[in-house]
């Protein structure tokens, strides 16, 4: 069991809604970053999403391909971002952290060895935007085996027919992507969100958290009171791009989780 | 090689779109069910005669196909070796080699009920290509393109408006054609149900590099059968020579020559300033190392981190940090050897075929005719080489004087 398993356990128990936060590692410079990321649980987040900058971001709108080419500026990589994690593991032993990014960067140092520092580092899940289940043999395979969960995005193109294969070997939760787009680009809603969460949650027996478009309060409880949680990350994003205080932005992540706990 | 079919280098790639360890489909989940539709499309219009009747159609009245084979006399003579055919691509409406492909994509859009296309371009030629196929069809067309590379190449910006496509400037990431890309597949990502991706070249997620080969492969299936015309039944070429930016010309150029052991393939990458540390080129091959990007394994140029570099060429259409997944492989079996030329060396080339043989030409095939410069002269009297002229040189003819020192400035 995991600390994902864990913490979706606990929350199944209480009755409340997950509420993730994603945050971009090294944004706007490392320490800055690490002092957002360690006062995310306290400001109620209960999965953090740990952003892996890449040159490339195909699936990320502008504030999020904006936050990573800041982080890469100020010199972050893959080893400041493991680094990062194992400096807020001495914080905090029960927040689950996923690390969200694309293949190249951990291709680039060699799976095996990326699954041993990840797990170092108290990684937990992982979520890799452009290994689809075509691919499963690359990452996901090797991470199950490693004891990380893979978490896979379903989206509103994943038909009936294509959901078993996309739901096979995914672990943790599932993170269904309420629009067809890129992040931060669209508003997802609800009324679009529950049948397709109902039909997910009928084919696997795991949590659906949902994110892309989501970034009030209200929109966190909307989204949140259809699924089993939900996910903020450029509404965040955007915040710290704009030069908020560590302390501003944890104040408007509370909003964001008290709204996602209010469902 | 050709007797054993098991060994065919023809074959690839396999079920899931792999080239020996290259290719594959690196894509979200949001794209996953598009290429699977388009794969299996595009399976069906490949053993459909009714697809290649249209195609041949347009390829004989709209593009002005086949392109001539041209025996390169005075070059061959200058250099003192090697015999010299151009394979004359750039005689093309358009006046490129892009054309091929652009049209069997935009063929299999219309079988797709697709009604906007979208495509990314570096100098401009295939956005060229795309606007004038979706003009001719009646298509929206919108065309990705670097910011950077709509301040160099504004000819071709105009022509796409003349044409009717919108252009959009890319300023994401450097704004350079890796950047056109990341934003045409983020447009594709948001507006899955109405538009067809018409990529450039022999690159990103299965099935583009095997398709757009596929209908690249015109440029040698031509080629093979105008030298036996010219130079006897039988007679194959000794070497065949292209540039390359992502590859697709050079692998229209190859393809239907793998199985033919006799036949040396060289493939020209763009070394700009040399391929060093500082990495002043786009060398994959040469200077990369394997590595995932736009929806392919293959050679990339790339930090110790795996972070994209940029590449760096006097020619915009071989400004490309990665290269198609197939000359990955042929690069790895060693059926195909690749080589690099300085922009230094191919303005000199560039100059060479326009005094030599009265062709002006782009600066891509520049890269390949400077390496026939290189070899030639060394080659017996009957080895035959064929360089695919993959471009006319109009729209460099800017680029080329700022480096040459010529003043365009036109004044009133």
């Amino acid at each position: 069991m995991t600390r994902i398993d864990a913490k979706f356990a606990e929350l199944a128990a209480a009755g409340r809604k997950a509420f993730v936060a994603y945050v971009m590692a090294g944004d706007p410079d490392y320490e800055t970053s690490l002092e957002i990321v360690k006062g995310l649980p306290g400001a109620g987040v209960d999965v953090i999403e740990l952003g892996l900058p890449f040159t490339d971001p195909m699936a990320d709108g502008p504030t999020i391909q904006l936050a990573g080419q800041r982080a890469l500026d100020g010199g972050m990589t893959l080893q400041k971002t493991l680094d990062l994690a194992t400096e807020f593991r001495k914080t905090d032993t029960t927040t689950p952290i996923v690390l969200m990014g694309y293949y190249n960067p951990i291709y680039s140092r060699g799976v095996a060895r990326f699954l041993e520092d990840a797990k170092a580092a108290g990684i937990d899940g992982l979520i890799v935007v452009d290994l689809p289940p075509e691919e499963d043999s690359e990452l996901c395979i090797p991470a199950q085996e490693a004891g990380l969960n893979f978490i896979r995005l379903a989206t509103p193109t994943t038909d009936d027919r294509r959901l078993p294969k996309v739901l096979q070997n995914t672990s943790g939760f599932v993170y269904y992507v309420s629009i067809t787009g890129i992040t931060g680009a669209a508003e997802a809603e609800a009324a679009d969100v529950a049948p397709e969460v109902a039909r997910i949650k009928s084919a696997a027996n795991l949590p659906v958290i949902v994110g892309f478009g989501v970034n009030t309060p209200e929109k966190a409880k909307a989204i949140a009171g259809v699924a089993d949680g939900t996910v903020v990350g450029s509404a965040i994003v955007k915040q710290i791009g704009e030069g908020k205080s560590p302390a501003e932005v944890l104040a408007f992540v509370k909003t964001l989780a008290d709204g996602a706990h209010s469902a | 090689m050709a007797d054993d079919l098991f060994n065919s280098f023809m074959n690839g790639p396999d079920e899931n779109g792999r080239f020996g360890d290259f290719g594959g489909r690196f894509v979200s989940e949001t794209l996953m069910p598009l290429i699977l539709d388009l794969e299996a499309e595009y399976e069906n219009a490949k053993t459909d005669a009714s697809f290649w009747a249209e195609m041949d159609d347009l390829w004989t009245h709209y593009v002005g196909r086949p392109s001539p084979l041209y025996y390169a006399e005075r070059m061959t003579e200058a250099l003192g070796g090697a015999k010299i055919y151009l394979k004359r691509d750039e005689l093309n409406h358009t006046g490129a080699h892009k054309i091929n492909n652009v049209l069997g994509q935009i063929l299999l859009a219309r079988r797709m009920g697709k009604t906007r296309i979208i495509a990314e371009t570096g100098a401009g030629q295939h956005g060229v290509a795309t606007a004038t196929v979706c003009a001719r069809f009646g298509l929206k067309c919108v065309v990705y393109m670097g910011a950077h590379d709509v301040e160099r190449q504004a000819p071709n910006v105009f022509r796409m408006r003349l044409l009717g496509a919108e252009v959009v400037p890319v300023t994401s990431g450097r704004g350079t054609l890796k950047d056109a890309m990341n934003d045409a597949l983020r447009d594709w990502v948001t507006n899955v149900r109405d538009t067809f991706y018409c990529i450039g070249t022999v690159a990103g997620p299965h099935p583009y590099p095997a398709m757009v080969r596929d209908f690249q492969a015109i440029i040698g299936k031509e080629a093979k059968q105008q030298l036996q015309e010219q130079e006897g039944e039988g007679r194959l070429p000794d070497t065949i020579i292209a540039a390359i930016g992502g590859g697709s010309n050079a692998m229209g150029l190859f393809y239907p020559f793998l199985d033919d052991p006799s036949v040396n393939i060289i493939g020209v990458e763009a070394g700009g300033k040399g391929v060093n540390e500082k990495m002043e080129h786009c060398a994959s091959l040469t200077g990369g190392r394997p590595g995932v990007l736009h929806g392919n394994r293959t050679y990339l140029l790339q930090d110790d981190d795996g972070q994209i570099l940029e590449g760096f060429s006097i020619s915009a259409g071989l400004d490309y940090p990665g290269i198609g997944p197939e000359h990955s492989w042929l690069h790895d079996i060693g059926r195909a050897k690749y080589v690099s030329i300085t922009d230094a060396e191919a303005l000199e080339a560039f100059q060479f075929c326009c005094t030599q043989e009265g062709i002006i030409p782009a600066l891509e095939p520049s890269h390949a005719l400077a390496h026939v410069m290189k070899i030639a002269p060394e080659l017996p009297k009957d080895h035959i080489i064929i360089m695919n002229m993959c471009g006319r040189g109009d729209k460099d003819i800017f680029t080329v004087a700022r480096a040459l020192g010529f003043d365009m400035e036109t004044k009133d």
